[in-house]
């Protein structure tokens, strides 16, 4: 987040252009070649896998948004993948943001300073844990252990309103749930270290101002840290949102696999990312061209999510500097 | 794009075994086999079908002791990713489980694709109930308790084909892949040719599986839920369901009879099937034979007729007739089934057609 934060006070170039020495103007060409890279491969790929997928948009037309999927009657509607995406990525921003915020308040403001380091190295260790790790963790160990709780829960609310079509019977250890929460703990880190980073630029003077006048730790934190963290907070989730949208092993291995929509979160389902890693393989003709046009959906969704993240985070940021 | 933990670990187990025997091979004086009299040496690259994996890696290794200078790598990834590296030319050779389909004949335009076939198995029909290692089952019975209709063991149609068993009242828990598969396809295609007025699902090599149904990735994730879940039922291929130690069933065939999944009913099921002029044929419920296990599949390497070196067709004809020759040998003590005399005396012929 770095890029984010620093200051773009250079100075004005006009003044400078001319005088400036060979091996500065090479190395402008040279970053500036660098970003045009990037940013070529992006479009490269935008329009191959486009071109790969445009067999299924022509095929299917406006029905590439049905919900049945089934390759064995030619049928590619993409509608359960776009909704088992958007409920698991939901399930883990649930799951994930109350602990992220209290990880990132209990190191800004209860912690001292010398016992937030290591607490942060601990954190920081779960983003490096390689996804297939958590899928295989999850579908080895953690699947068969929560899928009795399920089972409980589900013998216990079936028949009961809301709770019952939610939860009831019958449950399965793969499932939109045990995704949601494997990809909590894969989003955690993110969060944290960056509503961390928001909260810590809340003006220390802020701080000072409310606990003079008498507040306690709490109503501080809900007075001066939260309206003043807002925005980055929003950012940092819809990042991790967008992390949680696109994982793709951890989650194919835990979610079980079905095309299907339901509200019922103990049932397996499927993702965007998790059906083209699966189905990949063995897919011809209008099958693959579909898988295509899944990666370009996902890919779409994810930019928009990025950007709208990104934007409000360097918005919350300068304005923070500014308060 | 796949990630074979399950493949990977068998293979490494098979490489090492193959490796051990090699070895013992070579300290006997080595004689040079009939078709081995010039040494070539390259390196050949090929992918597709994880059906032929296990069986690629092993004769990979054995090839060594008859051609050491030519490096053969198996990738794996899928049948239909095997068949887009060919057209795209990435690859020498390609496995595929199916024919190349009709939407795809368009990435072969001008260019004569020959079939070989190399390996035959059989898909059992494996299931987890204690007290019961000899379940009789009909295509009937197996395409109903696939879509969802039988759900319960003690299902009259299951206990009248099944005379004297005791069958509990324990629910049926389907286990199918979660990836799209080669098994997937044959087992599906199975049940639309046996019994096409009760399948209702249709052949692909991804089936929109009853909601309740749980997958698993490859052949070793569908033993490991048939494994750990009692009334579980699933198909799974025979190297790996006999190697996880599952309970199959007896399948009826197109002659009546009952047969239980082995090397020899899959060669007897391939002998029976009618082979086209391109090698293509489809081992999957043969008729008039009553030896026949009826769910049984094959795979096939495919390349180009027209190869762009000499050196390049020489490479081919070397490794494939090699999978066709001695190669075949290995493939009953790996659980699969030899090609029938007929078939592969069929395929050395075609080996001349690979010019460059």
């Amino acid at each position: 987040m770095s890029t984010v934060t620093q200051d773009h006070q250079a100075a004005p170039p006009s003044a400078l252009s001319q005088r400036r020495p060979l091996g500065d103007r090479s190395f402008q060409t040279l970053a500036l070649a660098a970003g045009l890279l990037v940013l070529v491969i992006l479009v490269l790929i935008a329009v191959s896998t486009s071109q790969q997928a445009s067999s299924w948009f022509s095929h299917e037309g406006t029905k590439i948004f049905s919900k049945t999927w089934n390759p064995a009657a030619g049928q590619f509607g993409a509608l359960s993948f776009i909704y088992g995406t958007a409920i698991t990525a939901l399930i883990a921003i649930v799951l994930s943001v109350p602990v992220s915020l209290g990880i990132a308040l209990l190191l800004t403001e209860v912690v001292p300073r010398r016992w937030s380091r290591p607490i942060v190295s601990v954190i920081d260790l779960l983003a490096v844990v390689p996804s297939v790790v958590w899928g295989l963790w999850g579908i080895l160990v953690f699947a068969p252990w929560i899928q009795h709780i399920y089972a409980s829960i589900g013998s216990g609310v079936t028949g009961v309103p809301v709770l019952g079509p939610l939860f009831g019977a019958p449950t399965s250890g793969a499932s939109f749930f045990t995704a949601g929460i494997i990809l909590a703990f894969m989003i955690t880190p993110i969060i944290t270290s960056l509503s961390r980073e928001v909260i810590a630029t809340v003006p220390s003077i802020d701080r000072e101002g409310a606990y003079a006048l008498g507040a306690t730790r709490l109503e501080m934190i809900r007075g001066v840290v939260m309206p003043h963290s807002q925005g980055g907070i929003v950012g940092a989730v819809l990042l991790g949102l967008g992390r949680a949208m696109g994982e793709t092993i951890a989650v194919a291995l835990v979610i079980g696999a079905s095309a299907t929509i339901t509200p019922h979160l103990f049932a397996p389902g499927y993702n965007m990312p998790s059906v083209i890693a699966n189905e990949f393989g063995e897919a011809t003709g209008v099958f693959r061209a579909g898988l295509m046009g899944l990666g370009v959906l996902l890919f779409v969704f994810t930019i928009i999510l990025n950007v709208v993240a990104r934007w409000i985070v360097a918005r919350s940021a300068r304005r923070g500097r500014g308060a | 794009m796949r990630y074979p933990h399950v493949h990977r670990v068998t293979a490494v187990a098979v490489t090492i075994g193959v490796t051990a025997l090699s070895l013992a091979a070579c300290s006997s004086p080595a004689k040079p086999g009939p078709g081995s009299s010039s040494q070539l040496s390259g390196t050949l690259n090929a992918s597709g079908s994880t059906f032929q994996l296990t069986f690629q890696q092993a004769a990979i290794q054995t090839f060594k002791s008859v051609q050491p200078s030519i490096t053969v790598n198996y990738g794996g990834g899928g049948s239909g990713k095997g068949r887009t590296d060919l057209s795209s030319g990435t690859v020498g050779f390609a496995g595929s489980d199916s024919p190349i389909p009709s939407d795809e004949m368009s990435n072969f335009k001008g260019k004569t694709v020959l079939y070989f076939p190399v390996i035959i198995g059989p898909i059992t029909v494996s299931y987890n109930l204690s007290g019961h290692t000899s379940l009789k089952m009909t295509p009937t019975v197996i395409a109903d308790i696939f879509q969802g209709k039988i759900t319960k063991w003690n299902d009259p149609a299951i206990a009248q084909i099944n005379p004297g068993a005791k069958l509990p009242s324990t629910p049926i828990t389907i286990a199918r892949r979660s990836d799209s598969s080669g098994t997937t396809a044959n087992f599906s295609l199975f049940l639309q040719d046996a019994v096409p007025s009760v399948w209702k699902l249709g052949s692909s090599s991804t089936i929109n599986w009853p909601a309740s149904s749980r997958g698993g990735d490859g052949n070793g994730g569908v033993a490991q839920i048939i494994k750990s879940t009692p009334g579980a039922i699933g198909y799974v291929d025979y190297a790996d369901a006999k190697a996880s130690g599952l309970t199959y069933a007896s399948v009826q065939n197109a002659a009546g009879d009952y047969i239980a999944p082995s090397v020899a009913g899959a060669t007897a099921a391939a002998q029976q099937a009618t082979v086209a002029s391109n090698l293509t044929f489809a081992a999957v419920w043969a008729h008039n034979s009553s030896t026949a296990y009826p769910i049984t599949y094959q795979s096939w390497d495919l390349v180009f007729a027209k190869q762009s070196s000499k050196k390049t067709a020489d490479l081919l004809k070397a490794y494939l007739g090699y999978l066709l020759g001695n190669g075949q040998q290995l493939l009953t003590s790996l659980s699969y089934a030899p090609l029938p005399a007929n078939i592969d005396a069929k395929a050395k012929a075609q080996l001349s057609k690979i010019t460059s």
